[in-house]
């Protein structure tokens, strides 16, 4: 593509025939607006798999914890790890907190910064220049999420299909989620014929 | 005359085929792949309007050269007759629709609905799409839902069909019996991930794919070749996504505008150098297709003639993908031809016959 593109698409044409007035929101929609700078999240992708190895650490360590948070109740120990959890993973990979976290398999690329929340791979739409097609001056997230996921060791979760967002477990902690599950797991893999 | 034709059930032309060994669908356009047969798709562009014979007539143009008619779901994020709403009307009529079905507007609720409506309608062929982002159709203040991607949708739909359960776990009394695709992008980067990206595809359950537009030669050849290494070819049929262009302005516009398509420089060249470049836009096309056709692996093609759909037969023809095969074509049958010879007169005879005559004639 050697010549320049006339950047007239049809968003911005119905944009242009929108009434005029002096109070103008922003030229991006809702989601993109929450977040303007893609730096950390780049930083992120780009160390893909120093988070990989780091995540696998902290989860272990989580997983450690678990009597302390059984202790004290899953129930009551979720506001606060889910206060941290928003804040530490909303700087790092922009977290949406869909509740259901799987940016391990995705090259620490979080899907859901996808205007269309696309959890298995990209749509067709992606720009010549690897940018999205909704929002124009956005990396496309899985087009980084592939390049993440080259890096890691794992590369070969990104192949794996992915179930719908169960949406009733947004804005819950994920990491308490997987600890317990892992927990739930590893007691029954102690005593087997104990669930039954 | 009937049964005459190939694929058509005898009983009539609206109902399911007879079940084959090895078919997940009682449709045509599935026979046609499975029998080896170069299978040839086309779109219909949806009307705006709610008179049914404006998808009537834009069927039949079609009439005889395609074997599956590809019923769009909200293309571009722009608002048309449903795509659950035409393959209705089109069953009716005995035509082989494949219902697109996009995640932007509807959530797993509605869409599992859907599905099974469409099934129950006689509709044998569905195409899991993501849609368009709301963003770039005529009512971008929408809410975009995405609830499920093409993946999980692929997914549900299998589900559905082969386990006869709804994603709930819900058991269904009678699983849809569907042929499933899907669509595939190779002109849009992550180029090395999209291959891989459609074997995804096939573990969800896709069976068919159509692509979209290919205007780069090479570049499909690219993607078919780690296609092929794959092993992808063997599981699923796939069609290539072709289409005349009206002008090089044409071009230069779907270029800037629709996301996903890629046009090479050489293609606009082309068409500007043209004297006529309609018809110019329309060789292009065939010559595509007589390229496309010979790689391994391209089980068929996919028209996509928006607003030039006259030409999908042209285009058909003069390619000669069909190799003299005549895809399903609605024929009147010998009843209906009796019923007409009969009841003829009735349209041109003047008959003003009261009650009050009729119980005169009586006595």
């Amino acid at each position: 593509m050697s010549e320049k593109q006339p950047a007239v698409t049809q968003a911005t044409l119905v944009k242009k025939a929108a009434p005029k007035s002096d109070y103008k929101p922003a030229d991006v929609s809702p989601q993109r607006r929450v977040q303007r700078t893609f730096a950390v999240r780049l930083w992120s992708i780009r160390h893909s798999r120093l988070l990989e190895w780091f995540y696998a650490r902290f989860a272990d360590m989580f997983l450690l914890l678990h009597p302390l948070w059984k202790g004290i109740g899953y129930g009551r120990v979720e506001a606060p790890v889910k206060f941290v959890e928003k804040r530490v993973k909303g700087f790092m990979f922009d977290c949406r907190m869909c509740g259901q976290c799987i940016l391990s398999s995705t090259g620490m690329s979080c899907p859901m910064n996808c205007p269309k929340q696309l959890r298995n791979g990209p749509c067709g739409g992606v720009r010549a220049n690897g940018n999205c097609e909704v929002e124009p001056d956005m990396p496309c997230v899985w087009v980084k999420a592939w390049e993440g996921s080259q890096n890691m060791v794992h590369n070969e979760k990104i192949l794996t299909v992915q179930k719908p967002v169960d949406q009733s477990l947004r804005e819950t902690s994920a990491w308490l989620r997987v600890t317990a599950q892992s927990a739930a797991a590893r007691e029954v893999a102690q005593n087997p014929g104990a669930s039954a | 005359m009937t049964g005459r034709q190939r694929d058509e059930n005898p009983a009539g032309i609206h109902l399911p085929l007879d079940p084959l060994p090895g078919h997940s669908s009682r449709g045509r356009l599935e026979r046609v792949l499975r029998r080896g047969e170069f299978a040839v798709t086309t779109e219909l562009n949806p009307p705006d309007s709610a008179d049914p014979e404006d998808v009537y007539n834009r069927a039949k143009i079609f009439d005889g050269w395609v074997d599956a008619i590809n019923a769009v779901d909200a293309s571009g994020a722009n608002c048309h007759m449903s795509s659950v709403g035409i393959c209705a009307l089109l069953t009716r009529m005995g035509y082989a629709p494949i219902m697109q079905i996009a995640c932007r507007d509807k959530n797993r609720i509605a869409i599992q609905g859907d599905v099974l409506g469409g099934a129950a309608m006689g509709v044998a062929n569905m195409l899991c799409l993501t849609g368009d982002g709301v963003q770039a159709g005529d009512q971008p203040g929408a809410k975009p839902v995405f609830d499920l991607d093409s993946m999980s949708l692929l997914e549900t739909c299998r589900i559905m069909r082969d386990n006869g359960k709804f994603l709930s776990g819900r058991k269904l009394t009678t699983p849809p019996q569907i042929f499933l695709g899907c669509a595939v992008n190779p002109f849009a980067p992550p180029y090395d991930f999209r291959p891989i990206h459609l074997g995804k595809k096939i573990a969800a359950g896709a069976q068919f794919a159509q692509t979209q537009y290919c205007f780069d030669v090479p570049m499909f050849k690219t993607f078919m070749q780690k296609a092929r290494d794959l092993g992808h070819t063997e599981k699923l049929f796939l069609l290539c996504g072709v289409g005349p262009l009206a002008s090089a302005k044409t071009a230069k516009w779907i270029r800037s505008n629709v996301p996903g398509i890629h046009i090479p420089d050489a293609v606009i060249k082309r068409l500007e150098g043209a004297q006529d470049q309609k018809k110019e836009g329309k060789q292009l096309c065939i010559d595509i297709i007589n390229e496309v056709k010979e790689i391994p692996g391209v089980a068929g093609i996919h028209v996509m003639a928006y607003r030039q759909e006259e030409y999908v037969a042209e285009i058909v023809d003069e390619s000669g993908v069909l190799k003299g095969r005549q895809p399903w074509k609605r024929e009147i049958r010998r009843d209906d031809q009796m019923v007409a010879d009969r009841l003829d007169h009735i349209l041109h005879d003047e008959i003003t016959e009261t009650q009050v005559d009729m119980v005169k004639t009586a006595h």
